[in-house]
């Protein structure tokens, strides 16, 4: 093997991967907040909702976890802009990994909710909450703290799945790498380099998804226990 | 413009035949490097648990597309013709087998402490403990997340499309290139993709209820 490495490039290309590496930041930021509203109202209502919510819910659920997340980018930025609602590729990718996080998220949750014992709800009743109140403050903050390692590992895997919003030349970090190596011809040396930022993001995310823990679980941090 | 016709469908019928080949390359190749990977994360010296968990940090660390990019160019620098079913062989693999020892790793430590003592003081040696004991229940545990991983491997050989193997998700997007119908070309192809999922999917939820009437 007479393969010679060199990083040279990076002196000049390295604000691009900065830039690259913050998209990738504010892209999943956005969908992994969005996507987990999405999930937590989609999972209160399969687990509550009428037997058609239910059913919707859980039509939703089984297409998008059965299907690749490339086609489902596809579809929202190829084929919605085909029947005229043009997206830009950010806003596309957004929905897109939005979507799918939701997904994700609903069956995570109701893993959580279904783990509240149904006498916390009828405590909740006696002690005059609203149907409001006792499904935040009783079912899905408990439930969270419980599915909150699932949560976090699912969110680290949509940083990663990031990356294929490439494909619709989102210029995220994968997409930049794609640029730079057209570029400069040092294929390889790029994709480890983006190779290592992917891992100190994903090693970022989880260290930012326990201090979020951190500051959510009250109970937790005090007890030192899971619930 | 031409129009979405039943040739194009069976174009894309036929492509997912190498959608199912791929699969099937990931699934036996990450089995065949998941089980040592399993086997060292659970070994008695710290050296082999640190490789192995290593490894496995990295690559559940980094995207598989990049893993992908990675195969490919680089089985040029070792001076290989690219080509792209054996990138995606090999990428997918390592992504497999990350993943499947993880997996396999929990499975194994879910069986009881007990079954090792048991098999230690009916004189069996390690491999014997392993070969009649251990693995052939933990194999029962690890049967329906196992299964459930298929799917995640069925739709991440769409990935391979990248590099220019053309699967189905290639497939979808030649077709596409010449009829310009996105939405119904890659829905059809989402369909596809559905229909060699879920079967997966039921199978994984029913196998996981079964396992657990014994509990």
């Amino acid at each position: 093997m007479s393969y010679k490495f060199d990083f040279a490039f990076l002196a000049d290309k390295w604000p691009d991967f900065v830039a690259g590496a913050w998209l990738t930041i504010q892209l999943t930021i956005l969908s992994i907040a969005f996507g987990f509203l999405l999930g937590t109202v989609c999972a209160v209502a399969r687990v509550y909702g009428g037997p058609l919510l239910r059913r919707l819910v859980g039509a939703y659920v089984e297409t998008i976890r059965n299907t690749p997340l490339l086609i489902q980018i596809f579809i929202v930025y190829f084929g919605f802009s085909s029947l005229g609602l043009k997206l830009s590729a950010e806003v596309s990718a957004v929905i897109a990994l939005t979507v799918n996080m939701g997904a994700y998220t609903t069956e995570i949750m109701r893993a959580g909710i279904q783990s509240i014992l149904r006498t916390q709800l009828e405590a909740a009743d006696c002690l005059g909450l609203t149907r409001f109140q006792a499904i935040l403050h009783v079912v899905l903050l408990p439930a969270m703290e419980r599915v909150y390692p699932s949560l976090a590992s699912q969110g680290v895997l949509l940083m990663l799945a990031s990356s294929i919003t490439s494909q619709i030349s989102t210029e995220e970090l994968t997409a930049t790498a794609n640029l730079v190596q057209s570029d400069t011809y040092r294929s390889f040396e790029v994709y480890m380099i983006v190779a290592v930022v992917y891992l100190v993001l994903s090693a970022l995310y989880r260290l930012g998804f326990w201090a979020i823990g951190l500051v959510l679980f009250e109970r937790r941090r005090r007890l030192g226990t899971p619930l | 413009m031409i129009q979405l016709s039943a040739n194009h469908l069976l174009y894309l019928a036929e492509a997912a035949r190498w959608t199912v080949l791929l699969s099937l390359i990931a699934f036996v190749g990450g089995a065949i490097v998941g089980l040592p990977i399993a086997l060292m994360r659970v070994s008695k010296m710290a050296l082999l648990r640190g490789l192995a968990s290593g490894y496995i940090q990295l690559i559940q660390g980094t995207p598989l597309l990049i893993v992908l990019f990675l195969a490919y160019f680089g089985l040029g620098i070792l001076g290989y013709k690219l080509v792209p079913l054996v990138a995606a062989g090999i990428s997918l693999t390592i992504y497999a087998a990350a993943f499947l020892g993880e997996i396999w790793r929990g499975c194994i430590e879910a069986v009881p402490k007990t079954q090792w003592e048991a098999s230690d003081c009916l004189g069996l040696n390690p491999v014997q403990q392993y070969a009649y004991v251990i693995l052939p229940q933990a194999v029962r545990i690890a049967i329906p997340p196992t299964v459930g991983f298929m799917v995640q491997i069925v739709k991440n050989t769409s990935l391979a499309s990248v590099i220019g193997f053309v699967e189905l998700a290639r497939a979808g997007q030649i077709v596409n290139n010449s009829t310009f119908e996105p939405f119904a070309i890659f829905t059809a192809v989402g369909v596809i993709y559905f229909v060699l999922c879920y079967p997966l999917s039921v199978a994984a939820r029913t196998l996981e209820r079964r396992a657990h009437v014994g509990r």
